[in-house]
């Protein structure tokens, strides 16, 4: 994607993942403070659990969380959207906003994710390890969204001749062919799998070939609310954030 | 018609032209955009890369094998629609009309639960011949026969009964049986409402994105069509998606004039 490809995607999509933001804008009928947070999408479940927490702590903040892809909430930043925090799934998407110096102080890892092998409940192909996937039918993510191009990484680590039967446009597409038996198996994130529980086995996928996707956490230059951006940083890195954090699946960062 | 004969005085109101205009920039801005953002320096190249001309390749392939499955299944369907009565008719006629309103993913969904390796006829399917349908192109052309059938059968029965039935009961009167009605009289007559019927179907299977994607899935060469490589496409090389999206928007247009040139002038007398 050439800059002006990416601006104009941006240009594009900003308007969307604003709205929910904006909306959030008037100020609260109950006239708290509004702590705007952008987070990957896979965050989802566990900065939903720490909202309710934070807001428990702060009767008088208000929190509001919008969620988006990594890249997509880097460049809503980098265009000037109002936002205090910021979490993404990768390093390079906060990275283009710390390039553009809109961050105060550097990113921090706080959490890390990778993939996993996941079967119907009753694993039909019988799969144990990566090896298994060249006689099954297996799915995985496209190689133009992150979770494929991990994929296809660990196929190519794991030096498999193994070929996928389809190419899934999200990682959701994956589990629901897994879930469904409609494939023997595919590689979906570990967080993904444990949000699936029972429809699901998992299959480990060994460090030396897995894929680490590291998740970072910084506070937005421009934030009206610099302390309380702070103490929600605070909170993801505390043992009780990071307990959220674990129980959902991600690892240490 | 004699609304000719009416005239009606004055200017249009702006109170009428203002929001048709509105409507209509609504409509053509976008399909403009695409034209003025296409990559017209390298559509040559975006064209011609391996996985467009896969994508092309396939989605040629598979909506004309879907539309003949469809004029050969669907124009008997029309013909019980429009020339029978029997009990359930107008039930017979909304579930034809259904997968018009169904969102295309439903429709995969659907399919998948019906004719998926678990599904109700899928599994019997798998477990007696280990036929398995789902990644194969035969489930690309499953959901575009699914999706594009009913505009095939609601042209078609359109056009069978606005042909009328005195030639049908003419026909019968000489002592033609009605098989011989139907391919003697009946089709010819309803021709150029077949053939905006098939190519109506033809173009909404080449739109078919929703139901391929969820039933067919994406691999290159196999199941992924036009339309899941442009969307596909438009995460990491917007140019050959918007260069993809132009050749399917001129391939709608340029079918949309030829039906009102050719046909559809013919299907309103």
């Amino acid at each position: 994607m050439n800059p002006t490809h990416r601006r104009l995607a941006a240009a594009v999509a900003v308007p969307f993942l604003l709205a929910p933001t904006l909306s959030g804008c008037a100020s609260d009928s109950h006239g708290r403070t509004k702590l705007t947070v952008l987070a990957a999408a896979s965050l989802t479940e566990t900065f939903g659990q720490l909202e309710q927490s934070f807001e428990k702590d702060h009767p008088a903040v208000d929190v509001v969380v919008s969620f988006g892809s990594s890249s997509a909430l880097a460049e809503q930043v980098n265009q000037g959207s109002p936002a205090d925090v910021i979490a993404t799934a990768d390093d390079k998407s906060i990275g283009l906003v710390a390039d553009d110096g809109n961050l105060s102080g550097d990113p921090t890892g706080f959490a890390a994710n990778t993939l996993v092998v996941v079967t119907p409940p009753d694993n039909p192909a019988d799969i144990s390890s990566l090896d298994d996937l060249a006689a099954a039918d297996f799915v995985v993510c496209d190689p133009s969204v992150p979770c494929g191009s991990a994929a296809q990484t660990i196929l190519d680590n794991a030096g498999t001749a193994a070929t996928p039967k389809s190419l899934e446009a999200d990682v959701k597409a994956v589990l629901t062919k897994v879930s469904l038996g409609e494939a023997d198996a595919g590689i979906v994130y570990v967080t993904d799998a444990e949000a699936a529980g029972d429809e699901v086995m998992t299959v480990d996928i060994p460090a030396g070939v897995n894929v680490v996707n590291a998740y970072f956490i910084a506070v937005v230059k421009d934030s009206g609310h610099a302390d309380l951006s702070d103490e929600w940083v605070s909170l993801v890195m505390s043992p009780a954030g990071q307990g959220v954090l674990a129980e959902a699946g991600f690892g240490a960062p | 018609m004699s609304s000719s004969a009416v005239r009606t005085r004055g200017r249009a109101p702006l109170g009428l032209t203002l929001p048709a205009a509105t409507a209509l920039a609504f409509l053509v801005i976008p399909v403009a955009a695409v034209l003025i953002r296409a990559p017209w320096g390298t559509l040559v190249d975006d064209l011609s890369a391996p996985e467009a001309r896969d994508a092309l390749r396939l989605s040629l392939v598979t909506t004309v094998t879907s539309t003949v499955v469809c004029v050969a299944f669907g124009i008997p369907l029309a013909w019980l629609l429009a020339r029978t009565s029997f009990r359930g008719r107008s039930l017979v006629r909304a579930m034809v009309t259904l997968p018009l309103v169904l969102p295309p993913v439903v429709g995969g969904v659907a399919l998948l639960l019906a004719f998926g390796r678990n599904g109700i006829l899928g599994k019997p399917l798998d477990d007696a011949f280990g036929i398995s349908l789902p990644f194969t192109t035969a489930a690309v052309v499953m959901a575009q026969v699914f999706v594009a059938l009913p505009f095939l059968v609601i042209s078609v029965e359109g056009a069978f009964r606005a042909s009328g039935e005195r030639y049908d009961e003419a026909a019968a009167t000489l002592g033609a049986s009605r098989w011989s009605t139907f391919r003697r009289v009946t089709l010819p007559l309803a021709f150029p409402g077949v053939v905006a019927g098939a190519v109506l179907c033809w173009a909404r299977a080449l739109g078919e994105f929703g139901a391929t994607i969820t039933f067919a899935g994406n691999f290159p060469g196999t199941t992924r069509t036009m339309p899941t490589q442009v969307y596909l496409a438009l995460q990491d090389d917007p140019d050959s998606a918007i260069a993809l999206s132009l050749v399917l928007i001129v391939v709608s247009v340029v079918v949309l004039a030829l039906l009102r040139e050719r046909w559809l002038s013919g299907l309103s007398t």
